[in-house]
């Protein structure tokens, strides 16, 4: 993670412009209204992503916010970066041709569990197993919000919504796991009340060289009131949440830990039974997924344990470098094309 | 004694096996002789859907026509002169093509009992007289092959696989054809396999001189090359020249080329083409599925690529809603549909044009953008170029409606001079627009009606655009009705504006008083031609005009259909153009329709032309 002081060098932009412009959160506000329901979590994010901006160091104009639809997909209207409010499930495909031919870019997805992870589940993975650099963050509030509460891939099973009146009878996604599963090499979770929180993840994210998947618990006070209220609930959290800091023991509150179970999964153990040198420490840069996979599974049953942070994060080479020193390779190789010699080939006649 | 040089004007020939026995190759082979001797040419690949399919059986029979001629052509012929079979699934197959008189040779080796039984003939047509009307050279041409490479170090498999070019070496004799080129492309293809490499060259050297010394073959053919238009000439596919004429668009707009594509026969050899070409800055992305491959298009054309995408039919259904969203936010796209045999899968490897009104009116709305086909395979470099030209100048969705036939057929094209290509360089917005000094995303150039393009990383101009309806000027989310109404009718406006940018209808007419109008569009070009140069040779009129453009129309197409009393619309599917030039022009033209999975017989629509013509009378 790089140091807090404004402009500093993030990994992720290597290739996008340096900007001397002190930029204020403001800077970042377009002039358009927010038009989301009283209450909802996507004005603490879209606050504390403003907010994060300006760390970037590079100029606005760099910058661009691709979403797909649903609630969260207004994002980049409230923004006054470059940005694209582009159709249901597709913004990481959108976001992969910007990116893949402008690596001058800060490219950021703003998508929700029902956009990413239902009608756009396959660009979602295919986003993650290229390593494309791309920022996806993901507002998860486990509901249909803007086609007015049906349940949505990441909602419990069993959930009463207005599509499923006997309860639904679909299985959740995990979305770090999927994630995971799809090769990401960037994967965290946050909360959209926990700002500091939010923003350190959002410039781990910003930071990490390739395709960054954040999942963002996100409250819908309409149609999904609380659906997260154990991991926000000051009197809850502290014996719920389980913060990920690297190179720390896993430790949820300060009577519970998490050690190596016989199998490779995570186990939740008693501390007044079990020694704390036993705990894993937690390291995000291994390079087999495993152990952010076992991490991943530590949240059921529901909110007992939530790790929350970086699950993951490795460098890995990223696709639009890769595709781009392939165009450098071409050309050192062959030279440059030549048209005239290419319209031409080698089998040609003459007449006349 | 020298054997006798008979002249022709011009030969069609096909080459017909099992998907195996390297019939593409051997057609391919041939026409590059033959268009390197200077004739032209028109070629047909015909090959199933299967891989390999069973050895030996109907469905796996796969072909390669090829006329040429010493005069200018425009189709690869309706029926053979001569047909090459290499078993007797390809025999029969391709009998009821022959006209009465035309010559077979037939590899005698593959017709045992069970090659026959297993095609259905309880006799073997060689010897019950069932081919009396034709020529037939038996030769058999495996175990000539094999005994002519004994001497190689090389598995009996090998040799026999060596027959191909064998009969490619005797045709090439029959019709004098020069060698160098099959020589020198064995050479490249075996390099790294020089044992094979000797061996292929040496079957298709023993089919020639088998060709010069055995008596089967009294006489050997001349076909004088054409007199076409001076120049330098190659021989180019259809999706060949789609893809040097996106290059070219690239050069010559400025903007570095970016394809996301996802494999669809018969449009990956676009991809496969252009994925070659990455000293051209050429970046091809093979997306996940057809929606990620027109949506990267998008997104790399907002980021001021030229944003292309190419599919066929099945694909074109996934990618409308993308398209959609590039008609609202008014973004560059090419869209090039290679067009098959539908509905669904339908015939992957055989030629269509049913897509006409999906490529029309095939999304959500009200969502008009510019249709353009090419007319021959060396037409789509020009089409390619069209379609660039006009998606960067109105910032619009171009289709390009290509179709089977055009992308896997071959003709000579005669190599243009890069001075004689279009200007096609854009200016990419990078200052406000507004009169306060604000940029306004949607403030039209009052001439195109195009809004500009404004692309990140330009200071001052950072804006949202999205699929949601925009407010004119401001491009802002808007749900009035006067604006919905009148963004509507704008885009409509700046689509049906380039009418007045395009090159008029050209009518071939050389009487100037025909009363019948044959009038075509895309792929069908040659057959049209050639059936109304064959019903002038009766001594009728007829005149030809046929569409590039099918939105907008050419402004004189109104004007030209009324100069006419019948109008005849040939087309490959149910009649979908007759559909629009009845609604749009109260024109009650005839519709003439086939939907075969192959291209028109000039004969067929030479009889068509002529019933109509004699009604008219």
């Amino acid at each position: 993670m790089p140091s807090e002081n404004n402009g500093a060098a993030f990994r992720g932009l290597s290739l996008v412009p340096r900007s001397d412009t002190a930029y204020k959160m403001k800077d970042f506000k377009s002039d358009q209204e927010v038009r989301w329901c009283p209450g909802c979590g996507d004005y603490a994010i879209l606050s504390a992503f403003q907010g994060f901006l300006p760390e970037l160091g590079v100029p606005r104009e760099n910058i661009v916010v691709i979403s797909g639809i649903g609630c969260s997909s207004r994002f980049p209207y409230y923004l006054s970066t470059y940005g694209m409010h582009s159709i249901h499930g597709r913004a990481p495909a959108i976001a992969t041709g910007l990116a893949a031919s402008r690596p001058d870019l800060s490219v950021w997805v703003v998508t929700g569990d029902g956009d990413a992870l239902s009608i756009g589940g396959n660009h979602l993975i295919h986003a993650l197993r290229r390593n494309i650099n791309i920022n996806i963050l993901m507002f998860n509030n486990r509901i249909y919000g803007l086609t007015k509460g049906q349940y949505s891939p990441t909602s419990e099973a069993g959930k009463i919504t207005k599509s499923s009146p006997m309860g639904s009878l679909d299985n959740p996604f995990n979305p770090v796991s999927l994630a995971l599963g799809a090769g990401a090499t960037f994967v965290a979770r946050t909360v959209d009340s926990d700002r500091k929180h939010l923003t350190e993840v959002l410039r781990a994210a910003a930071d990490h060289p390739g395709a960054s998947f954040v999942e963002i618990y996100q409250n819908c006070p309409i149609f999904n009131d609380d659906a997260f209220a154990l991991v926000k609930d000051p009197a809850e959290r502290d014996t719920r949440v389980l913060r990920l800091e690297h190179g720390q023991p896993l430790k949820i509150g300060e009577d519970r830990g998490v050690v190596l179970g016989d199998y490779g999964e995570l186990t939740v153990v008693d501390l007044a039974e079990t020694d704390e040198e036993r705990l894993v420490v937690h390291d995000a840069h291994r390079a087999d997924p495993a152990y952010a996979f076992a991490l991943s599974r530590l949240d059921e049953p529901a909110f007992a344990h939530v790790p929350i942070g970086v699950f993951r994060d490795v460098e890995a080479p990223t696709y639009d470098a890769a595709m781009t020193e392939q165009i450098e390779q071409a050309k050192a190789q062959q030279g440059e094309g030549d048209l005239a010699e290419l319209l031409a080939g080698n089998d040609t006649w003459t007449i006349g | 004694m020298p054997k006798e040089i008979q002249q022709l004007d011009r030969v069609i020939i096909r080459f017909a096996g099992d998907s195996g026995d390297g019939m593409q190759l051997t057609g391919d082979r041939f026409t590059q002789e033959t268009a390197s001797f200077g004739n032209d040419l028109s070629t047909l690949p015909n090959f199933p859907a299967e891989i390999r399919a069973p050895a030996g059986t109907l469905p796996g029979v796969s072909s390669f026509q090829l006329h040429f001629a010493d005069h200018d052509i425009m189709t690869p012929g309706d029926a053979p002169n001569v047909l090459v079979a290499m078993n007797p699934a390809a025999l029969k197959a391709n009998l009821e093509d022959l006209p009465k008189g035309a010559t077979v040779i037939v590899n005698t080796d593959e017709f045992t009992k069970r090659a026959l039984a297993k095609v259905g003939y309880s006799a073997n047509p060689l010897e019950d007289g069932s081919l009396a009307d034709y020529k037939v050279s038996p030769v058999p041409l495996t175990s000539l092959t094999v005994k002519a490479l004994e001497s190689f170090d090389i598995s009996k498999k090998d040799a026999e696989r060596a027959k191909n070019m064998f009969a490619l070496g005797l045709l090439s004799w029959m019709y004098n054809r020069p060698t160098e080129g099959t020589v020198k492309f064995l050479e490249t293809k075996f390099a790294k396999k020089p044992e094979i490499m000797k061996a292929n060259i040496a079957a298709f050297k023993a089919g020639w001189n088998f060709g010069e010394t055995t008596e089967d073959f009294a006489v050997s053919y001349e076909v004088k090359p054409a007199a076409l238009p001076a120049g330098r000439y190659r021989n180019i596919t259809g999706n060949l020249a789609l893809s040097y004429g996106l290059i070219a668009a690239s050069k010559l707009s400025g903007l570095p080329l970016f394809l996301g594509s996802y494999p669809i026969t018969p449009a990956s050899d676009i991809l496969h083409e252009l994925s070659k070409h990455k000293r051209f800055g050429v970046r091809t992305f093979q997306a996940e599925d057809e929606i990620a491959g027109v949506g990267a298009a998008l997104g790399a054309s907002f980021g001021g690529a030229l944003g292309v995408t190419t599919t066929s039919g099945p694909g074109m259904a996934l990618k409308a809603e993308t398209i959609g969203l590039a008609v609202m936010t008014e973004l560059p796209l090419v869209v090039i549909d290679v067009q098959r045999g539908g509905p669904s899968t339908g015939l992957p490897t055989k030629t269509e044009q049913a897509d006409l009104l999906m490529a029309m009116f095939g999304r959500n709305g009200e969502s008009p953008l510019p249709v353009l086909a090419p007319r021959s395979p060396s037409d789509c470099f020009a089409i390619a170029i069209e379609a660039a030209r006009i998606a960067t100048k109105y910032r619009t969705p171009v289709i390009v409606l290509s179709d089977g036939y055009l992308a896997n057929g071959s003709e000579p094209w005669r190599i243009p001079d890069l001075s004689e290509l279009p200007d096609l360089s854009v200016e990419f917005t990078t200052g406000p627009n507004g009169e306060n000094g604000e940029f306004l995303p949607y403030l039209r150039d009052p001439e195109t009606l195009a809004r500009p393009w404004a692309v990140p990383g330009t200071p001052g101009l950072e804006h949202r655009v999205g699929g949601i309806e925009k407010s004119d000027r401001t491009g802002e989310i808007s749900y009035s009705p006067a604006n919905h109404d009148l963004m509507v009718r704008t885009r409509q406006a700046k689509v049906d504006n380039i009418a007045r940018d395009i090159e008029p209808l050209e009518v071939d007419d050389p009487t100037g008083d025909a009363r019948v109008l044959a009038l075509g569009w895309g792929g069908t070009y040659g057959s049209i031609a050639t059936a109304v140069r064959q019903v002038r040779r009766s001594g009728a009129k007829v005149a030809h005009a046929h569409l590039r453009h099918l939105n907008p129309f050419p402004a004189n197409l109104e004007e030209v259909l009324g100069r006419y009393e019948r109008v005849v619309v040939p087309e490959i599917n149910m009649g979908q153009l007759a559909l629009l030039l009845r609604g749009r022009f109260l024109v009650d033209v005839i519709s003439y329709t086939k939907v075969r999975g192959l291209p028109f017989k000039s004969e067929e629509l030479a009889g068509v032309l002529q019933e109509v013509i004699d009604r008219a009378e």
